[in-house]
């Protein structure tokens, strides 16, 4: 029990028990715990912004609406229109001009490991991996990550990222849970950490796993890396029916297990789960262990053959988290095609754009842009506004933050990217990218330009980078 | 691309191999490579293998087979400027199918890479299908500083892929090479400095019977090797065997780079690094250096410029990732250019094994930031020629590749559009003249599966 969190009973008015059809038995004493399930809260309050019209852009809403001669009035950290020249500034609003430039959502990274494997890369900062044992869904990334990486601020300024999950790392079966951030400094990461969103657990299947334990202790093949995700999760039932009778009816008081409390949440639908995987059938095992267990995948990340099984994906409603273009660098990379993220999206499926890697998380917009010119050509017939769902609606909704950010709608956040030109192109930058309404980043002023603790000082402190 | 290709099969059926054809390509925007802008409406001719000339205005021949380009780009094909292309067909986990590093070896300097380039490799089709006609190879370090003699490759559908073997030496002597030192960079630049005093020793001996009167040999592997015995019968020697870390192998390969005869690539990031690497000329004036990596270089540029010494930038770094790139910034290449560096660009440590598709993205985003205020980006022809005619220039060869000069070698790409772009792709490539084919495991997979629909026999029975 040491360390856990035991919240009180004025919290425990708050937290709903659905016991409405277990009836309490007849002494048990009424449960006294209830475990906290956000014990470290985000602290993120959206920065001051005024009051802007950006208008005469080309404006991709991020869910595949286009809309040219566009209008998009922001204030209040939210959307509050998107139209065509109708759409009025109110007195005092900032007016851009915005001919010949286009507008989106900002660019959401459903993969990312800035923060937990920060820049510099030396050995201090390798936070991404508990590779000590093959389950530890016990880790969280947000206790790892550094809120000064330098790569948030490229992230933004070259990217036009205003989202991003950090993951843990892929050694372990079970690697730990996400944490979703704005891509905003803080001096914590609570204060970065995305209100409210949901936490994901981090998965892996193949290669890694087999390789970091195969000396180790094991799982050194794939069928051990399955017997002991599905014995974890034998676990973690057994775990969750302890918890929800004691929840429910009183009596003993469990043995907490920070492990097991995080695949409890899982099967509860409560977290989110990241599998990485690369292979098409590795992928459809997961699919089965996920109905032998009872929980939902959100999403395949890497998923480098989900060409092979689009089909299933898009039945199964599980996004595919995919690079454009990467290949061969492991035997599980080796049946890329470069029309893996179109042949997702031409079957119905939903299709991400993820990094994974502190730089390709700066060119976002043009991985998609090779990924749809390489589908085109194979046949797929799809409009530049719908591609970029790939990094808009699509990793918004398998995070679940779909209902807040994501695309440009009224009432959603304001996190959204000015390009100097189409954002499909080579040639093309953000020029300013706001972030809940706040302009946090502006090309022409470099006091618009973040600059992490650790440059300071540094050859090249606040350089355009 | 299937147009075009049938066409090409179509006319490769005459007699003449397709190399030995007069082929003009017309109306297409013409990319010399040379560094200037595009040529809207250009002609490019190639016959035998070779350019015949290329521009705006240019003469058909008669009895030329026409190529129609119009609303496509004509260009050379692209270099890459720093790779370890052919060298593996897998990264990781896959024992046998990487031959980038020999950490167990004997030797290092001496390393000719060239054995180990697989011209099957498919990281050599996909390359190829991306306009990546020729490259720059180079081994990676293993125990010493030295990773030993890189080659400049083409990318054609054959068994010979080795277009100049031994084209340079490749040390480390940054973070890396402090590490494959001892731990310093001190010791690094020690060891660079007595292996090159070791070679200089061993230049100084007389040559052994039979190779007497030969000009001075131009590459390392061709260095006379003196056997212990020639060693102990000329008496000049001996004391090299109990006070020398170089193998005589080793050392002999390192002759040609003291004498300048052979280039050598030094691996830096940091700007004081590059400077202390230009120093070493000080100390052996004929050493023909090129930096690669290079991301602060542009705190040394005038001082690089000066020198006249190449730069294979990685084009793109803007992240302190180690603490030799704390200055990293987008537009270092910009700021070498305003300055005068002559710059090329690579891919060290970039999926050198095989994503040279980036090359080009690389240098369109430099275009990228040419339209950032207060940035250092290039212009177009700038950028295209850092993947083109500048790694040929690094490498001697810019006669004969990386260009579409009249005479050079006839490695053309007829892209969809500007080469830079992201939505751009070769619809077709030719090598020495020959027609390339641009298929791969990759396109193959992509046909099989393209549609899933259950058939009357599984997948696998669909090629």
């Amino acid at each position: 029990m040491i360390g856990a969190r035991i919240v009180g009973a004025a919290v425990l008015a708050l937290v709903v028990a659905s016991c409405a059809e277990t009836p309490p038995p007849k002494k048990a004493a009424r449960p006294s715990v209830r475990i906290n399930d956000n014990p470290y809260p985000s602290t993120y309050v959206r920065y001051p912004g005024v009051p802007t019209l950006i208008r005469g852009a080309t404006l991709y809403d991020g869910e595949g609406g286009r809309i040219d001669d566009a209008s998009l009035l922001i204030a209040d950290g939210t959307v509050q229109a998107v139209g065509g020249p109708e759409v009025t500034a109110p007195a005092g609003a900032v007016v851009i001009e915005a001919a010949g430039k286009w507008v989106t959502p900002g660019i959401i990274d459903v993969h990312s490991h800035l923060g937990d494997y920060p820049s510099p890369g030396v050995e201090s900062h390798s936070d991404g991996n508990e590779g000590t044992a093959p389950a530890r869904p016990d880790v969280w990334a947000e206790h790892s990550v550094w809120p000064q990486d330098p790569g948030f601020s490229r992230a933004l300024a070259n990217g036009g990222v205003t989202t991003l999950q950090i993951l843990p790392g892929s050694a372990n079966l079970f690697g730990g849970r996400s944490v979703v951030l704005k891509n905003v400094y803080a001096r914590t990461v609570q204060g970065m950490k995305f209100p409210a969103a949901p936490y994901g657990l981090k998965m892996a299947c193949g290669e890694n796993p087999k390789r970091v334990y195969g000396g180790k202790g094991g799982p050194a093949t794939r069928m051990g890396n399955v017997a002991t995700t599905r014995a974890t999760w034998i676990k973690a039932q057994e775990y969750k029916r302890k918890w929800d009778r004691y929840d429910a009816v009183g009596g003993d008081i469990p043995v907490r297990d920070l492990a097991m409390d995080t695949l409890r949440n899982v099967l509860a639908g409560k977290i989110r789960v990241h599998n990485h995987c690369y292979r098409a059938d590795e992928m459809a095992i997961m699919i089965d262990m996920s109905r032998e267990f009872g929980y939902k995948i959100a999403a395949f990340h890497h998923a480098v053959e989900a060409y092979k099984i689009a089909d299933l994906l898009a039945k199964e409603g599980i996004c595919a988290a995919m690079w454009a273009d990467w290949y061969g660098f492991k035997m599980e990379a080796y049946d890329a095609i470069q029309e893996n993220i179109p042949f997702v999206d031409k079957a119905g499926g939903c299709a991400i754009v993820h990094s994974d890697d502190a730089n390709g998380i700066q060119r976002l917009n043009q991985e998609a842009a090779k990924a749809l010119a390489n589908g085109r050509r194979a046949g797929h017939v799809i409009s530049d506004a719908s591609a970029w769902r790939w990094l808009g609606i699509n990793p918004a909704r398998a995070l679940g933050i779909d209902d807040r950010t994501g695309s440009l709608k009224v009432g959603k956040m304001a996190d959204v990217v000015l390009w100097n030109g189409d954002p499909f192109s080579v040639y093309t930058r953000p020029e300013r990218v706001w972030v809940d309404g706040a302009l946090l980043y502006d090309a022409s002023n470099p006091r618009r330009r973040p600059v992490s603790d650790f440059e300071l000082g540094q050859p090249g402190e606040g350089d355009v980078k | 691309m299937i147009r075009l290709l049938a066409a090409a099969a179509l006319a490769a059926a005459a007699v003449t191999p397709a190399s030995a054809q007069t082929i003009a390509i017309v109306g297409g925007t013409v990319a010399l490579g040379d560094g200037s802008e595009p040529i809207v409406g250009g002609t490019v001719v190639l016959r035998n293998g070779r350019i015949v000339s290329a521009g705006a205005g240019r003469r058909v021949p008669a009895g030329a087979r026409i190529i129609d380009a119009a609303g496509k780009w004509v260009a050379p094909g692209m270099i890459a400027g720093f790779s370890r292309l052919g060298l593996a067909e897998v990264d990781l986990g896959a024992d046998g199918a990487d031959d980038t590093e020999a950490n167990g070896s004997p030797f290092n300097a001496a390393i000719d890479i060239a054995p180990s380039i697989n011209p099957k490799a498919s990281t050599i089709a996909v390359g190829r299908a991306d306009g990546v006609t020729r490259a720059i190879v180079a081994p990676s370090a293993g125990r010493s500083i030295f990773a030993g003699q890189g080659a400049v490759i083409d990318l054609g559908d054959d068994l010979d892929a080795v277009m100049r073997p031994r084209a340079f030496q490749f040390v480390e002597l940054g973070e890396g090479g402090a590490g494959k030192a001892g731990g310093s960079r001190a010791s690094a630049f020690t060891l660079f400095r007595n292996a090159l005093r070791e070679a200089r020793d061993l230049a100084g001996m007389r040559p052994i019977a039979g190779s007497a009167g030969r000009a001075l040999p131009r590459q390392g592997d061709d260095i006379p090797y003196v056997s212990r015995e020639d060693v102990r019968l000329t008496g000049l020697d001996a004391r090299r065997s109990d006070d020398v870390l170089l193998t005589r192998f080793d050392a002999a390969a390192l002759v040609p780079v003291l004498r300048g005869q052979q280039l050598l690539l030094v691996h830096v990031e940091r700007a004081v690094d590059i400077r202390n690497v230009l120093r070493l000329r000080s100390e052996f004036p004929a050493l023909r250096l090129a930096l690669v990596g290079a991301t602060e270089a542009w705190m040394v540029a005038p001082e690089i410029a000066r020198s006249g010494t190449w730069v294979i930038a990685s084009a793109l770094n803007d992240l302190p990732a180690s603490f030799e790139q704390l200055a990293a910034t987008q537009s270092n290449v910009g700021r070498l250019r305003t300055a005068g560096v002559k710059v090329a660009i690579g891919m060290i440590g970039e999926d050198d094994t095989r994503r040279q598709r980036n090359q080009r993205q690389n240098a369109g985003n430099l275009v990228a930031v040419s339209r950032i205020p207060g940035a250092s980006g290039v212009s177009w022809g700038d950028a295209f020629a850092m993947v083109t005619s500048r790694p040929a220039q690094v490498m001697g060869l810019d006669d004969q590749i990386g260009s579409l000069k009249a005479g050079a070698r006839a490695d053309v790409v007829i892209w969809s559009g500007d080469p830079l772009e992201n939505a751009s792709r070769p619809e077709a490539v030719w090598i020495d003249g020959v027609a390339q084919p641009l298929d791969s495991h990759q396109t193959k997979l992509r046909d099989r599966y393209r549609d899933l629909t259950r058939r009357d026999l599984p997948e696998a029975y669909r090629r």
